[in-house]
This record gives structure tokens, sequence and C-alpha cells, in this order.
């Protein structure tokens, strides 16, 4: 390092490795990325957004959203659980008893607290869980056991960690999900909650719309800055305006007056409720509940 | 050879060389940092009243901020940099700026780019990318402002008398090489009109925020304590073979951190980052058993003075790095992510190390550069101190925030509006914090400006009186 030259080439080594690893790797193994292929299925994922969702995005951009939301979910990990779904020719008695009988064996001993709790009051309301968290190969065997038994079962494979208990996803954000993002606004911190599932956990529009219009009338002390720009204060004419936002008396505008969305204000409600990453994937899997009852 | 040429320049042409580039390049910055510090402080009134910008689309927080940020970054610290850079180079080689006149120019351009990029983002025109919000327009007068600067310290750097290297010399000169690449590659990749796709455009941004806001910053920041310290203390720094180890583990494990852990990208991605983030420490003991060498024992009163500066910000550099090392290792992020902490180690990044280091050295260089005394001695001192009270109120009560705002997000029972209402109390004292740093900032500026008028009015005062001054006889004839 005694000239100028040297220095030149040492820093630019040490830049340009880390430039080959963070820029090129990365555009060379996932530049091409094409559409995944949802889990047990032959749907393609992500869908194309609407072209109204897709200028939400530039809404979303432009007031910086992302300066509060983040729209990534965290998993600890993912587990399974055995579910029994039909006991067949047996009765509850019985299967207690045969729950009884594998409790001293080896392989269900770390479940033998689980086992029993869940079978102590159970008087034969079906699905019941089996159990709860376990791994892949404890869950097929005591479905093969059950099956021996004569029962029906079923094993699902579920996601968990904090942020899915919160309720904000059902498995972890991956490279997939925003394949048709441009510009990707991950974001970096949470004062508000994940908007990676927003569109599944806050379906109405209405409520979206009214939401950016007062935050405070949806929830209460919300620290989200209200929105207002987005939407026009207007006399209601002859007919009162289809789009017109339904608010709460202490937020409603003075009488005589309706609160309409702005363009603006649409498109970024339609972007949010196209946010819904509740597919499984490969590198995500989950069982989805299927809704029986409509 | 012209036997002119291979005199040594004295310190006197060394200084006018230097005067009109450093004045242009610190009076802006000098303007962005109270712009910077005065936008965060509208940023934080959101938290103490949600709705009050609710109908003015330019103060609404998700702009504000992000253009407090850049204001503090682009506004401040890369001007105030490169004004301190060319100092050093133009000291340590013992040879006027060459080429005087191309700095003022790209000062100029420079604060254009600023002015430009700042109300691009207050009108929404943002790229939507961290570090990167700037227009278009903006980014190519920052880049190309920065390319004639380095071109100036390049050929000043090899036009020195003095051939032989100082440590300072490598930190300030892998600086002048990485931000042009990493912003050049930031800009054609992200915020063109065909743009890399899907969770590419987050991993560039995320190396390219790593090697500005901590790369970056960190080689000018030790570079130019590096030549500070010893300078001050009147000794040599301890020594030239640490400073070379920790150049080297700086800038290549440095350069890998920046992936969160978790990220939704493929693993090998984040776990290398992790893996430079522990392997950090290195450097920053490297720094810190430098620093402690140097100057330990030395008998300097410090009262407020550069050397105050220049330890304060030091002292920052490592509790800032240590965040640093802290979020990336994955234990702790899982915590962390996401929360106050990591905007707490940002701002002590900028304002706790690297604003001290550039006060220190400006406040150093200004009276030998303009040939005059500071305007107002005791405000410069005074600023230290506010700096180090507005510091300490900002950015400790916001990484408390984090970690307890991490700790209860990871109980999914603790509702959000639980946590964050919890996290209003640190708010508050952050608030002061920023305020009492505007008034620190505003402290500066006053120096600074004063300066700027008196010297102007010295020249025009010269220029009048060689007007006035009577014609000789021959003239008057003719
Ligand atoms: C200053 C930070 C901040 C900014 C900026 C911000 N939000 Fe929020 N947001 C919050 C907070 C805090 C909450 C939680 C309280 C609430 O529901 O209002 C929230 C909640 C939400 C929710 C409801 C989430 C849920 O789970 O119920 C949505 C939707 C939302 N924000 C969308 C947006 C959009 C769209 C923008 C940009 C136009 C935005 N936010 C900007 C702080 C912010």
């Amino acid at each position: 390092m005694k000239t100028g030259l040297g220095v030149f080439i040492v820093a630019a080594v040490a830049l340009g490795s880390s430039w080959c690893g963070f820029v090129l790797a990365p555009t060379l193994q996932l530049g091409g990325a094409k559409l995944a292929t949802v889990l047990n299925s032959t749907d393609t994922y992500p869908t194309q957004r609407t072209g109204d969702a897709t200028l939400g995005l530039q809404i979303y951009r432009a007031n910086g959203c992302a300066a509060c939301h983040t729209e990534q979910v965290r998993q600890d990990g993912v587990a399974c659980e055995v579910l029994l779904t039909g006991l067949g020719k047996n009765q509850p008695e019985e299967f207690k008893k045969f729950v009884q009988s594998l409790l001293p064996l080896p392989e269900w001993q770390h479940h033998s607290k689980e086992l029993t709790a869940a079978f102590k009051d159970w008087n034969g309301t079906l699905p019941q869980v089996v159990l709860g968290k376990t791994d892949k190969e404890s869950a097929d065997k005591m479905a093969d056991l059950l099956k021996a038994a004569g029962c029906k079962s079923e094993t699902r494979i579920y996601a968990f960690g904090t942020d899915i208990a919160r309720g904000w996803g059902v498995r972890r954000s991956v490279a997939a999900d925003f394949l048709y993002d441009n510009p990707v606004q991950l974001g970096s911190l949470r004062a508000g909650p994940d908007l990676a599932n927003i569109g599944v956990r806050l379906a109405d529009a209405n409520v979206q719309l009214q939401h950016l219009y007062a935050p405070q009338s949806v929830a209460k002390n919300s620290t989200m800055p209200a929105f207002r720009y987005l939407f026009e204060i207007r006399k209601i004419g002859s007919t009162p305006s289809p789009d017109a936002v339904t608010l709460p008396k202490e937020f409603a505008p003075a009488a005589g007056c309706e609160v309409v969305p702005k363009t603006e204000a649409k498109q970024l409600v339609a972007y949010l409720l196209s946010l819904r990453a509740n597919v499984p994937l490969y590198e995500a899997p989950f069982t989805p509940v299927i809704s029986a009852k409509p | 050879m012209n036997l002119n040429e291979t005199r040594i320049s004295t310190d006197a042409e060394i200084n006018a060389s230097l005067r009109v580039s450093l004045l242009a390049l610190f009076g802006g910055a000098a303007v962005w940092l109270v712009v910077g510090l005065a936008l965060g402080v509208v940023a934080s009134l959101t938290f103490h009243k949600p709705d009050m910008f609710a109908n003015c689309s330019l103060l609404t927080y998700g702009r504000v901020a992000p253009a407090a940020n850049d204001a503090l970054l682009y506004g401040f610290c890369l001007p105030a940099a490169l004004g301190v850079i060319l100092w050093i180079f133009a000291r340590l080689g013992q040879t006027p700026l060459a080429l005087p006149i191309v700095p003022v120019v790209a000062a100029n351009l420079w604060h254009l780019g600023v002015l430009t990029g700042l109300v691009g983002i207050l009108v929404g025109e943002t790229s939507g990318h961290i570090w990167l919000e700037f227009s278009r327009a903006a980014s190519v007068l920052l880049f190309a402002a920065f390319l004639l600067i380095a071109m100036t310290a390049a050929a000043t750097f090899g036009a020195r008398r003095e051939r032989e290297l100082h440590p300072a010399h490598w930190f300030l000169f892998a600086a002048l090489l990485w931000f042009p690449w990493i912003y050049s590659t930031a800009n054609l990749l992200l915020a063109t009109n065909a743009p890399v796709r899907g969770v590419v455009q987050p991993i560039i941004g995320w190396w390219f925020a790593n090697n500005l806001v901590f790369v970056w910053l960190a080689l000018v920041g030790v570079g130019t304590a590096f030549y500070l310290l010893p300078k001050i203390v009147e000794r040599p720094l301890a020594t030239t073979g640490y400073a070379l180890f920790a150049f080297l583990t700086l800038i290549f494990f440095g350069a890998w951190c920046g992936i969160p852990a978790g990220a939704p990208v493929p693993a090998w991605l984040p776990t290398l980052s992790s893996l430079a983030g522990g392997l950090l420490i290195v450097p920053l003991i490297a720094i810190a058993i430098i620093v402690i060498k140097t100057i330990g024992g030395a008998k300097v009163s410090c009262s407020g003075g550069p050397f105050c500066f220049t330890k304060f910000g030091m002292v920052c550099f490592i509790l800032s790095g240590l965040m640093y090392a802290a979020g990336a290792c994955p234990k702790y992020s899982r915590v962390l992510e996401f929360t106050w902490f990591g905007p707490a180690q940002v701002q002590l990044q900028m304002l706790g190390f690297f604003a001290m280091i550039m006060f220190g050295a400006i406040y150093e260089l200004l009276p030998r550069v303009m040939n005059a005394e500071l305007p107002f001695p005791k405000l410069a001192r005074l600023h230290f101190w506010v700096s180090i009270v507005g510091v300490s109120l900002f950015v400790i009560p916001l990484a408390i925030a984090g970690v307890e705002q991490g700790i209860k997000l990871q109980h999914a029972n603790v509702a959000l509006a639980d946590v964050n209402a919890s996290a209003l109390m640190f708010f508050r004292i952050s608030t002061i914090g920023q305020l009492i740093l505007l008034l620190g900032s505003l402290l500066f500026a006053l120096n600074i400006f004063v300066m700027t008028i008196r010297w102007k009015i010295a020249l025009f005062k010269t220029a009048l009186a060689a007007i006035k001054a009577p014609l000789p006889v021959s003239e008057v004839k003719a």
C-alpha cells in the first residue's frame, strides 16, 4: 500500500468481490425467475395484478407507506398436525383406550402429555386434534396407526411463528411473492402491522377507505397519519355519490357533505386488496384450510 | 524542470487554493444539515399528533421521513466529506488544489441535485428504494458532481510533493472509488425503466445502503480521524501496521454486510451477511485500539474543540458498529429487525459519528483555510456540548424503544397498539433530542455563514480599494 495504484487495486478487489456476490450472482440466479407453481395444484403464482392495483402500488410508493409498513412475513418453522376426522367402527371410549395403549411406547413418550391432555375430556366430537405440533415422521407414523385402527385422519402442514400468530399471514414471505412488484417495497420498520396479507385480512374496500381517511375511526389511538388529501369532501348533489365513504359520526364531514375517494385512493385500496400471499409453495408449504361451510 | 515547480508550496498557497471550493461545499452542507434536522422534527411530530398533516401531502410522514434522511446523508454528510477529503489531500501532499475551479462548479451541481431530489420526494417523485429516493435527474447531478470532485482529488493526489502515503490516504482514496461504483450500480439496476425483477431489487438496495451508510461513512470518518488525531496530539498514528489491518478488514468484511437475516431471498445471501457482520468486530476493535493508543495520555485540552468532536465521534462509531453487528446476528436480528433499533443505529452513524468528525475537521480547518479566526469560537464549543446532549437524547431512547418493541412483538398476545403506545414516551424524549440537534446545527451554520460573509465583504473592500486607488499619472494623461 505504498502507492495510489496499490490502494486502488485493493479497494477494487474488496468492493468488486461483494459486487459479484450481492449484485451479479443474485441477478443471474433470480433475474430470470419464472412463475412458481402452487403446491399440489397446476395453478401458477403470483397472478398478475389488475390495472388499478398496479397503479395503486405507485400510490403506495409515492406516499411512502413502506416507511411504516413491511410486506414480509417471518416464520419460525413448519410443523405437522394430525386430525382425527372419522372413527370408523370405533366408539369414542374405545379410541381413548387405543390412545392410552400408545402412551407407554417409547416413540410416543415425548407426546404423552399432549395426548393425555387432548383426550381427557373428549366426548367424541370431530375433527379432533391428535397431535398438535410434531414432525413429518411422527405424523406419518400416527396416521398409519390410525388407519390400521380403522379410523380416518388428516395430516396438515402449517407454519408457525409470532407473525403468523398475529394473523399477519399463513406462511413466510418468499421471493416468488414479489415477482410482479416494481418497485419491490419490503419495508424495514414495523410502526404499523405487516401488510403482506392485508387483502385477506381486511377485504372490505369501504373499511380500507375509511381507515385511510381517518385511521382512528377504525383503530382507536392509531398512530397512522390520516391521508385525507386522497379524498374529496363535497356537497351532496341531487344524488349521493355511490363511492362515498361511510364514516362514524364523529369523523363524518359537515351535514350535507360527503367524503368521496379520489382515483388515487381507489387505486391504493385496489393494491392493498391485491396483497394476498396465501397459497402454499414448494419453499413455503402449508395445507390450506378448505373452508367447508359456505 | 522549472525550478518554481519543485519548490514546496507554502501553507498560504495551499489554503488559498482551497478557499472557494470548501466554502461552496460546507456552506451548502450546513444548509442541508439544518433542513434535514428540521424535516426530521416534522416527521416525528406524526407520532405525537398523527393527523397533523392529513391534508398536506407534502408533509406526510412517508415523504418527510426519507427526505430528512436524504438531506442529512446526501445534503450534509457527502459534501462535507468531499470538502474534508480535498483539504486532507492538499495538506498531506503539500500541494495546492489541482483544478481549483472544478470543485466549485461541482459543489453547486451537487447542491442543486440535492434540492431537486428533496423537492421530488416531497411531491411524490421517488424511486421507492431506501437511500435511493432521489429522482433520476437528481441522481445524475449528484453522480456528475461527485466524479468532478473525485477527479480533482485524484489530480491533487497525483501532484503531491510528499510521496509517502499516510493511512488517511487509503481510507479516503477508497471512499472516492466506492461511491461512484455503488451509486451507479444501484441507480442503473433499480431506478431505470427496466429495473431488475423481484427480490433482486431489495438485495441490490441492501448492498448499496450498507456500502454507503456503513462502509462509506466509516471510510471517510475513520480516515479523517486518523489524520486529525495524530495532528492534534502531535504524535504519530499508532501504528501504521494496525491501521492497514483495520483498513483491509473494514473493506473486506464491511462490503458484505447488509442483507437482513430473515429476508425472503435465497438463504446463502443473509448467511454471508451475518458472517460478515460478526467479523466486523475485528476492524472495530482494531480501530478502537489505534485511537486509544494514539491519544492515550496525551496532554491536550479538549474543552469543546475539534479534539472533543473527533473523540466523541469515534466513540459513537464503535457503538454504532457494535449495534450494526448485533443487528446482523440472526439471534438478535429476530428481535431487533423491523424495530426502531435500526433507525437508531443509522442516526448514530450519521449524527453521532460522522457529523461529529466532520464538525471537528471543519472547525479545525476553516480558520486555517480562511486565514481568520472563527467568528464565534464560543458557539463552536457550545455546539459540541449541544451535540452530545442532542445525540444522546435522540438515539438512546430510540434504541431502547426498538429493543422493547422487538421483545413485545415476539409475544403475539401483546397487541400492536400497546406496543406502539409504550414507545410514545421514548419518542417524546427523542424528539427533544432532535430539537437540540437542530439548535446545534444552527450554531454551526451561523459560524460558517458569518465567516463566508466576512470573507466576501473583505473581497469586496479589496476590489473597491483597487478601483478607488488613484490612477498612475501616466494613464491619466493618455
Ligand atoms: C407513521 C407510520 C404509518 C404510515 C406512514 C402508514 N401507516 Fe398504515 N398503519 C400504521 C399504524 C400504527 C397502524 C396500526 C393502527 C391502525 O390500524 O390504524 C397502521 C395500520 C394500517 C392498516 C391496517 C392494518 C390492519 O392489520 O388492520 C392498513 C391497511 C394500512 N395501515 C395501510 C397504510 C397505507 C396504504 C399507507 C400509505 C398510504 C400507510 N398505511 C402509511 C402506521 C402507518
